[in-house]
């Protein structure tokens, strides 16, 4: 491999995706994912978002085309991916502590370095005082917490998200939104992000990839280069609503096409 | 605990009600004893009788359990074979549904003649009979895991045995405590059922449907009501059992079973 080649996390070369039925869910489309970058994917419903995250995850195959992680293939690569899915998918029958543990168990990781990495990441995410509660006590926002502690736990360099934040009231998916950058400030994972909230987009994103309907495929790009870290007060600053603005209205020509 | 004091008293009342409008009954009507014994003469049978009445109930409990903790190890099983793959399920499903819907009484006989009369013929038959809603229930908790769960499992090259044990059984769990209320219900009918068929291998000495029907034919009617009551008492005392364990095991994490004091 070049050292040109190895700064990339995620390559995606004449990717193309169709559903057993016929139906073309993805163009073909090639995108490159540098490492440190962060990539929100954003699109009306049926433009292949998420397909495409499960693409990179190796969770489908792509119909043609090849995908590159890192350098890898996508399942070759999957000790260094974590995802994040819609709904916090946490085991209701294991504690909060316990459902952190899972990647790090499944991955046969020893239980006192299990537990030892799990107690930092509820630290991180501020839930340590809750860690032997189990899901089912916690609110929509402290699950999702949760789901993002245990996708960090595996010390990931590529985070998958499918919008994580959806379900969330706004005030929570904003604070959560902080909070995800800082939790990127220790463990410098790349990210590829799927929302549809444009504010979303434009607060966590160093790209902004827009993707039109039926079938899926590129329709703009935006890089972001709003001053990092990022705060809270950046949301009300012109700069901001000047992004906001032009995705908004990509977004729109997307839909209308 | 007042008001459960007053739940209490209330059921007691209708009780004691119940009993007077059945002592006038007799009364009024001039009802033989053999046809309808007053409720003191029930409760002195029950009384005289009481270690055999004891004795009945146990073996009738013993062959209850013994039948509903097989078809629970044996739906189990099958559960996780068909939880292999849809054309498994396909092909040998029609057969649970059989087990279903064919009348016990109408195999009984069979059974009678294949494994003899006695205990084993009844535990046989409460097996049979509370199998179909453990295979069923534990089937569906098996199959039934969120879509994204197993793409998490599978993002961390989770083995199929990962798989089973850490995320299909336990997520199966509550369908099979469903099952085994269902179950448990059955298999005491069937054990009762069964008795009055394949009920006893010694003249005099049986389970309650064995005894009920051998007192029936005595005419001692006052402690045939009390067999009756004592099936009404086993088939509640195992419900609430199962009921019990369930809230044991499912409490602290499932939304079905909350303590109602814990909100």
């Amino acid at each position: 491999m070049s050292a040109n080649e190895s700064a990339l996390m995620v390559e995606l070369t004449g990717v193309a995706k169709k559903f057993p039925n016929g139906r073309t869910v993805l163009d073909p489309l090639a995108i490159e994912i540098r490492k440190g970058e962060f990539v929100t994917l954003i699109g009306p419903s049926g433009c292949g978002k998420s397909t495409l995250l499960k693409l990179i995850s190796g969770l489908t195959p792509p119909s043609q085309g090849t995908i590159r992680v890192d350098g890898l293939t996508p399942s070759n690569a999957r000790e260094m991916i974590s995802f994040v899915f819609q709904d916090a998918t946490l085991l209701p029958w294991r504690t909060v502590l316990q459902n952190v543990c899972l990647g790090l168990e499944l991955e046969r990781v020893s239980r006192d370095r299990q537990r030892k990495r799990a107690g930092s990441l509820l630290t991180l995410v501020g839930l340590e005082n809750v860690a032997a509660s189990y899901p089912r006590e916690l609110s929509g926002g402290m699950k999702m917490r949760v789901s993002i502690a245990r996708a960090l736990a595996t010390n990931p360099r590529l985070l998958l998200m499918d919008e994580p934040f959806a379900a969330l009231d706004e005030m929570t998916r904003d604070r959560l939104n902080e909070e995800l950058l800082r939790f990127r400030e220790e463990q410098k994972w790349t990210a590829v992000f799927v929302t549809h909230s444009v504010s979303e987009a434009v607060f966590l994103s160093t790209r902004i990839i827009v993707l039109a309907p039926n079938p899926g495929r590129i329709h703009a790009e935006f890089p972001v280069d709003l001053p990092i870290p990022r705060t809270a007060t950046l949301r009300t600053s012109p700069e901001f609503d000047l992004l906001a603005g032009k995705v908004s209205r990509s977004l729109r020509e997307a839909i209308a096409q | 605990m007042k008001r459960r004091l007053a739940t209490i008293a209330n059921a007691l009342a209708v009780f004691a009600a119940l009993m007077m409008v059945w002592q006038l009954v007799i009364w009024i009507f001039h009802v033989a004893p053999f046809m309808l014994p007053p409720p003191l003469a029930v409760a002195r049978a029950t009384v005289a009788k009481f270690p055999l009445l004891l004795q009945a109930l146990s073996i009738t409990a013993l062959e209850a359990a013994g039948g509903l903790l097989a078809s629970v190890v044996v739906g189990v099983s099958v559960a996780l074979l068909f939880a292999q793959s849809r054309w498994v399920r396909r092909m040998l499903y029609p057969y649970t549904l059989l087990l279903q819907t064919v009348p016990i009484i109408a195999i009984s006989p069979l059974i009678l003649m294949w494994v003899g009369a006695g205990t084993a013929a009844v535990t046989l038959i409460a097996f049979i009979i509370s199998l179909a809603p453990i295979i069923a229930n534990v089937t569906q908790g098996l199959i039934s895991v969120d879509e994204n769960l197993v793409d998490l499992f599978l993002m961390h090259n989770a083995s199929s045995e990962q798989m089973l044990l850490k995320l299909r059984l336990p997520h199966s769990v509550p369908s099979l405590f469903v099952g085994i209320r269902i179950a448990s219900g059955l298999a005491v009918i069937g054990a009762i059922t069964g008795e009055l068929y394949a009920g006893s291998a010694r003249v005099g000495e049986g389970g309650l449907g064995y005894s009920i029907f051998y007192a029936s034919s005595q005419l001692q009617t006052d402690y045939l009501f009390a067999l009756v009551a004592a099936t009404t008492v086993l088939g509640f005392g195992f419900v609430f059992l199962m009921m019990f364990l369930e809230w044991y095991f499912l409490h602290r994490w499932h939304e079905s079973a909350r303590a109602p004091d814990s909100d």
